[in-house]
Parts: structure tokens; sequence; C-alpha cells
């Protein structure tokens, strides 16, 4: 039998098909969106607050831990008989494995800054939400970037259990695949969901690129090497090469 | 003219950091907060522009209480340089020097020229402009710092140790370009330092603190070295404080021998066909052919200090004045100077009593 051969197969890629895999791929970005979206607007807030504050920073540190020993299945099979079948309790199962990684990263960004920072920009003059955008958020960027990143992987991963459920997504190659035995199915969800991952990956580090500032994420430092001598005081240095 | 009006801080945890402080800051002028680690210097200067607030006392900015008015507003009118600089990592040297004037809706050409004026200002130069924080040295970070602080230019500067994160030479270097740009300026500024020295060289007035935020002696830096008040004032300043004061006098008092009394005898100062001094010779000091150096010379604008100096460096004991086509136009010995500090001396005790 060949490995390969229903993710190589032309009519699994016709858009006429139903169950092709291109639908199951808009499927499945559409819950992964969804729920990082959602899981963002909870999870920055929350770790902007906690962070620039201090308080309740104790929720911050063991979300991470609560989150990785959650186990999404069960929690979705925990959702469904509470609240029915749905997009509802996949979405609510998948935001719950999200939020940790967004919460703690943001909180982090926010503690890691100088304070040297945040006090001269009070010192200048800047008001508590002056100082959270133009200062603390843009210093926090490269951490909290990255707990969304590390957050969509689990999330395109995860959202494969979305089809446990009955519902879309590339779930449905593995469950289907296992199910009837076809076994190039089930390799063919587990490629292109770990293409997708990739490829959104790579779409986040160039967003992260564009908007993180080269003086905090390091490429300042790369791209010219220059840490250099202090221009007209002091004595003369040769200038390096 | 900034005033502490019985100035007191507590801070929560019940520690007394400043106590019934009492003193003006004269308009236009710099003055320096001295002393030992801990005595409240910090806390009194950011008092100021309530990043601290008083629990008793006032502060009076041209008669204004600062806690009448609107703080972030009122620190936009202050200039403040944090000590190790403090600049934004994401921002590059130009925004940082824009922050105060885009926060007062300044329009962006305007201050962008404005910020480009000051880093030359400083000693920057135009290619630093478009660089980040971490691609600086730390020298120029504080002239960044300085610059950020200006670009709004607010009448009132504070300044909490902005030279103290670099080495001597540099800080030399920073220190003469403060007084430079500060006589160009006339900025009202309140300047906090540890280092004696570096208050005594930028200071007009000098506040000398003490353990629990008492002012020890707030006097000229002359008056602060020939008169402490205590001996916590005099220890402070330290030892060679006699020495040092002498760099405030002008060498223009002191009474000085001719040329004419060191061309023969014992030590004959070698001159070439102009009368400029080439160096000592004489028995058992140097041929005239080879003579030994002068070890430099002053002029009638240097200080007692240098003169001295050069009377003790001399091989010969005499120090040599110039004129300004560097012409030796007199001398004085080892043994008349001495003389004379001793007479100034005794006609200082004779006024200040
Ligand atoms: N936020 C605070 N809470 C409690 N005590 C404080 C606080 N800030 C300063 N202090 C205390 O107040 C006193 C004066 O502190 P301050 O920072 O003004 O000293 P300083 O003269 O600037 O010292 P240094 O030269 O070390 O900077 C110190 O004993 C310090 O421990
Ligand atoms: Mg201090």
């Amino acid at each position: 039998m060949d490995y390969l051969e229903y993710l190589l197969d032309p009519e699994h890629w016709d858009l006429a098909v139903t169950g092709n895999i291109p639908s199951l791929v808009v499927d499945h970005l559409y819950y992964t969106v969804i729920t990082l979206v959602i899981a963002s607007l909870i999870a920055i807030p929350v770790g902007l607050y906690i962070g620039h504050t201090g308080r309740f920073s104790f929720v911050a540190i063991n979300a991470g831990n609560a989150g990785r020993s959650l186990p999404t299945l069960g929690l979705i099979i925990l959702l469904v008989t509470v609240i029915g079948f749905g997009l509802l309790p996949v979405i609510i199962a998948l935001v719950i494995l999200a939020i940790p990684p967004i919460l703690t990263s943001t909180y982090a960004g926010l503690r890691a800054i100088n304070p040297a920072s945040v006090d001269a920009a009070k010192g200048m003059g800047m008001r508590p939400i002056q100082i959270l955008f133009r200062v603390e958020i843009p210093m926090a960027l490269p951490l909290i970037l990255s707990g969304l990143r590390s957050a969509t992987l689990q999330v395109v991963s995860t959202a494969t259990v979305a089809s446990y459920v009955g519902l879309g997504g590339l779930g449905r190659l593995l469950v289907d695949g296992l199910a009837l035995n076809q076994y190039d199915r089930v390799i063919a969800g587990a490629v292109v969901v770990a293409a997708l991952a990739i490829v959104l990956d790579l779409i986040a580090s160039s967003v992260q690129r564009l908007v993180v500032s080269p003086g905090v994420s390091g490429r300042a430092l790369t791209r010219t090497s220059n840490k250099a001598p202090s221009s007209s005081v002091g004595p003369a240095t040769a200038t390096a090469g | 003219m900034i005033t502490f009006d019985k100035v007191s801080k507590t801070f929560p945890d019940g520690t007394l950091a400043v106590e019934n402080l009492d003193f003006e800051l004269p308009t236009g002028k710099i003055t320096v907060f001295v002393g030992p680690s801990g005595c409240g210097k910090t806390t009194s200067l950011r008092m100021i522009n309530r990043m601290i607030e008083p629990t008793g006392g006032r502060i009076l900015i041209d008669g204004k209480d600062v806690m009448s008015q609107d703080a972030a507003l009122l620190r936009r009118s202050i200039g403040y340089v944090i000590q190790h600089a403090g600049l934004f990592p994401h921002r590059t040297v130009i925004e940082n020097v824009m922050t105060v004037p885009n926060l007062i809706g300044t329009d962006k050409k305007k201050s962008r020229a404005t910020a480009m004026e000051l880093l030359l200002r400083v000693g920057l130069t135009e290619s630093m402009a478009n660089k980040y924080p971490v691609q600086l040295s730390g020298g120029q970070e504080q002239r960044v710092g300085v610059a950020r602080a200006l670009a709004a230019d607010p009448p009132v500067m504070l300044m909490d140790e902005p030279f103290s994160a670099v080495d001597p030479i540099v800080r030399a270097g920073l220190q003469t370009e403060f007084l430079r740009l500060q006589g160009e300026l006339g900025k009202t500024i309140a300047f906090v330092t540890h280092d004696i020295d570096e208050a005594i060289k930028l200071g007009d007035k000098v506040a000398v603190f003490r353990e629990g935020g008492h002012l020890a002696q707030y006097a000229s830096p002359q008056e602060l070295l020939e008169n402490p008040a205590n001996d916590f004032v005099a220890d402070f300043v330290g030892r060679d404080r006699g020495f040092r004061s002498l760099s405030f006098d002008s060498s223009g008092v002191l009474v000085l021998d001719s040329v004419d009394s060191v061309r023969s005898g014992s030590e004959i100062l070698v001159l070439d066909d102009a009368g400029r001094p080439l160096g000592w010779a004489g028995p058992g000091i140097a041929d005239e052919r080879s003579p030994l150096s002068v070890a430099g010379t002053f002029t009638a604008a240097d200080s007692l200090r240098v003169v001295t100096d050069l009377a003790i460096s001399s091989p010969v004991g005499i120090a040599v004045r110039v004129n300004d086509s560097g012409v030796a136009d007199g001398i004085i010995r080892h043994p008349s100077l001495v003389r004379q500090l001793d007479e100034r001396r005794r006609q200082r005790a004779g006024t200040a009593s």
C-alpha cells in the first residue's frame, strides 16, 4: 500500500468533492483563528493587568502548569455532555488550552521590563495608559508574541479533536482514517496538520519581525556590529575594521 | 526658583528619608545635592516632580506648590535625567529625544528638527539619530538622556547622578560639556551626585546632605571648602580641601618677581629669542644648552591651585607665568607663594569673624 496515496490523489484536492482537503484546512483554520482571537482577548489584557500591577501574579504563574495538565479531549467530552454538541464546547476547550501560554508569557514579558524605563516614562510625564501602550507593551512584545506562537502551535495540532465530536477540520482525516483502517488517510491528516503548523509559524515569525522594534529583538545588535567607543570625549580609539 | 519649605518624607514602611528640609534653589543656577549613600538626595530630587510625594511641608516652583498641579503636566514641564539614562530600548535615539515634544503635541517635523539640533549640542552626531540604545556606549547613552530631558526646553532640570555610569575620563568630558551647555541655556538645575569633586566642579550652590535627610550645609563650593559648617562636612569634603579651595581664586592677586631675577645666578631660566621659556639651567641643575623642562607655565587667568601645583612640581621650585603669546613675564618662588597664601588665609579669617 502506498502511504501517500490519499494525500497525492488529485480527487481529494478537488473543491467540488465533499470532504476535500482544502475545505478541511479552511475549517481547521477557522477553529484555530476563532480560538486564538478569543484566547488573546482574554489572556493578553489579564496578563497585562497582572504584569503591570503585580497583583494576582500567582494566577499567571500557575496558569501554565494547570493548562499543561488539562486533557483537552476529556474536557470537550465533559463540555459536550453539559452543553450538547456543536462548535461551542470545542472552542471553549481550545480557548482554555490557549490561554495559559499567552497569559504566562504576557505576564513574564511585562515583568522582564527594565523598571528604569517605566520610571523614565512616568518621569517624562506619560500617563498610566500611555506608559502601557508606548513603553510596556512594545518592550514586552517579543515575549507576548512568542506566547501567541506557542499557543498557535498547540491549537493547530489539538483542533483535530473537533472531529471526535462530529465537527470538520483536519481531524476528520484522522478519525475517519482510523475508523476505516485507511492509514494513508491518517498520514495525509498528520502531514497536512504539520504543514499547516509550520506555515502558520513562519507567518507569525515574519509578523514578529515587522512589529517588534529592532532595539528589543536583538536585531539592532547584529545588523551593525556596534558598541562603539564614545564619540568626542575620551582618548582616541582606533576605529574597528 | 525652587523652594523646599520644611519638607519631610516618611515612606510607608516608616523610613524617614528626608526631615524638615528648608532651602531654596536659585533660578538659572546649578544646585548640587551631595552626600553619602541613602541620605535622601534622590528622594528630595524626586519630590520636585512629584515622582515621590512629600509627607510634610511644601515644594514650590516659582511660588507654585507642585502638589497643586497635575502630576503628568508638571513632569512634562520639568526635564528629568535618570541615573543610567533610562532610555527606551525599543525607540531610536531621535525618538527617545522626541518623547516629551510628542506628549505635548508639538508638530512632528518641528520636534524632529529640534531633537536633531539637540543631539549635536550634546556632542553626538546626526548618524546616531537612527540607532537604538543598545548600540550606544555608556557615555553616548548619558548624552541622549540629557538631550531627551532638554527636548521640550523646560526651565527646570532634575539630574540624578547622570554621569555616574561612565569612566572618569568620559565623565570629566561630559562635565565640561555640561557646564558649557549650561552657560548657553541657563536652566535651573537640581543635580544629584555622591561625588564631592563633581559637586564642587559643577555646583553654583552645593547642598551637603547627611543621614536621615538633614541638610548639613548649604553654601557655594568655595565656602564649603574654606568654612565647613561642622566636622561632618569637613570630613566629607576631604583632606585636601585647602588645596582645592585654591582653584576658586585667580592668580591675578599674586605679586610676582621679574623674569630678570632668574636670568643669572643659581637658577637660570633659559629663554628662546622671542622670550618664551625653554627650561631651567644653572650650577648643579643643568647646562644652558640642555636645560631641564619648565614643567608647565601659567597665565594670569589660571587659578592659585595651578600656580601652587606648578611651584611644587617645578624642578627648581619656581612657577613661570607667560602672557598670551607665550612670553615669560614673571616668576614666583615657592617661599614667596607660601607667604602670600598665608596672608590671604589671614585676611579671610579676619573678614570672616
Ligand atoms: N520607596 C521606598 N520605600 C522605603 N524606603 C525608601 C524608599 N526609597 C528610598 N527609601 C529609603 O530612604 C532613604 C533615602 O533614599 P534615597 O534614595 O533618597 O537616598 P540617596 O541619597 O539618593 O542614596 P544613593 O546615593 O544611594 O542613591 C534610604 O534609607 C532608603 O533606603
Ligand atoms: Mg540616589
